[in-house]
């Protein structure tokens, strides 16, 4: 079960920059870990995450085995229309994740 | 001539009653004020805060069916942002039932066992540390707030005695550090006076959220000491103690830690 929060404000004003967070729970295994049996534990992190506002991409990351367990990400939009953020994400095992928040803008 | 002797058995009195209470530390203060700001900031936003994963996980938890029976805790429970209010301060106690010491996470498995006829989740599990967190949310800034009476003053002498032996290959005692010593440096890390007001908490050595139990094995392995089970005799009656010492400093469930 992926667990994640993201934080969009209600609302906003046109023009206006809006701060987006997200932070997914994910353990962002690195493949260079061993577990007590002395065996690989595969790599498996979250290496794709979009965000779409209103069904245009707007932001990608892709991260990989640098990036800490459970990777919290903050970055910007400009508000143009009311609408849906959403967010969603991809691991090494093809696990998906996904969330959004709608966002009403004003003139 | 016999005032004066009333006095003086008072004040001997007065002596002996003050020796029988351990040491604490005082002031008493929380870990969080020896961690660096970095630390600190994470905890403050609870946006940030990875802990806060974990409870968004146990409130979701909290309303799942479980079991054969098919109840949720909301089932009984109801809203735990009310009922569940202040609970996770006064644990362990000693519980009605079976008249032994219980602390959160024995207390969610003994509602899983019973009243929702589920597997117990095991101990530091995601699912068991989801909601012990979330419970333990409830009880944010509260002070802790634990009783030692008659049913639990056995559990309470054995936690003291084993925060004041020592052992181990390092052959140290819980009270060589966080009693005589807190406030200076173990290689880089400041040492805290340990108390267990944040736990569960999340730990960037851990990257993920651990019990208090899971930190109490961490220093007996610390000072080469056999480590306890989670879950064990030994581990909650330690926590007991630990809760007594830690009274009045307030709650932080969900902690973050370095």
């Amino acid at each position: 079960m992926t667990v994640a929060r993201i934080l969009v404000p209600p609302t906003a004003k046109r023009g206006e920059l809006v701060e987006l967070r997200i932070a997914i729970q994910h353990p962002m295994e690195t493949g260079f870990r061993m577990d007590n049996n002395g065996k690989v534990i595969p790599k498996n992190t979250v290496h794709t995450l979009l965000c779409r506002y209103n069904g245009s991409e707007v932001f990608r990351a892709e991260m990989g085995s640098g990036i800490a367990a459970n990777p919290y990400l903050q970055f910007y939009i400009i508000a143009q229309d009311s609408g849906n953020i959403e967010f969603s994400w991809v691991d090494d095992r093809g696990e998906k994740g996904a969330a959004s928040s709608p966002i009403t803008v004003t003139a | 001539m016999m005032r004066r002797f009333q006095l003086l058995l008072l004040t001997l009195a007065s002596i002996s009653a003050f020796a029988a209470q351990p040491f604490r530390p005082d002031p008493l203060k929380s870990g969080l004020e020896f961690s660096g700001a970095e630390v600190r900031a994470l905890y403050q936003d609870d946006f940030s805060s990875p802990a806060m994963l974990w409870t968004t996980r146990g409130e979701k938890l909290w309303n799942e069916p479980a079991g054969t029976s098919q109840k949720s805790c909301a089932s009984c429970h109801q809203d735990a942002r009310t009922r569940m209010k202040g609970v996770s301060a006064k644990y362990p106690k000693v519980d009605r039932g079976t008249a032994q010491l219980t602390n959160i996470e024995g207390r969610v498995n003994q509602c899983r066992t019973q009243n929702q006829q589920a597997e117990p989740l095991r101990y530091d599990s995601d699912e068991l540390l989801a909601l012990t967190a979330y419970v333990g949310l409830q009880s944010r800034g509260q002070a802790v707030n634990v009783t030692i009476d008659a049913q639990n003053r056995r559990n309470f002498e054995r936690g003291r005695d084993m925060f004041f032996t020592r052992m181990g290959q390092m052959n140290l005692a819980c009270t060589h550090c966080h009693d005589r010593n807190f406030g200076r440096k173990l290689l880089n890390d400041t040492v805290s006076q340990g108390h267990s007001n944040p736990y569960p908490a999340y730990r960037l050595e851990w990257q993920t959220m651990g019990s208090l139990h899971r930190r109490l094995r961490a220093c007996f392995f610390g000072v080469r000491a056999e480590m306890p089970a989670s879950g064990s005799q030994d581990l909650l009656d330690l926590e007991l103690f630990l809760a007594w010492r830690a009274q009045g400093l307030k709650v932080e469930t969900p902690g973050v830690r370095k």
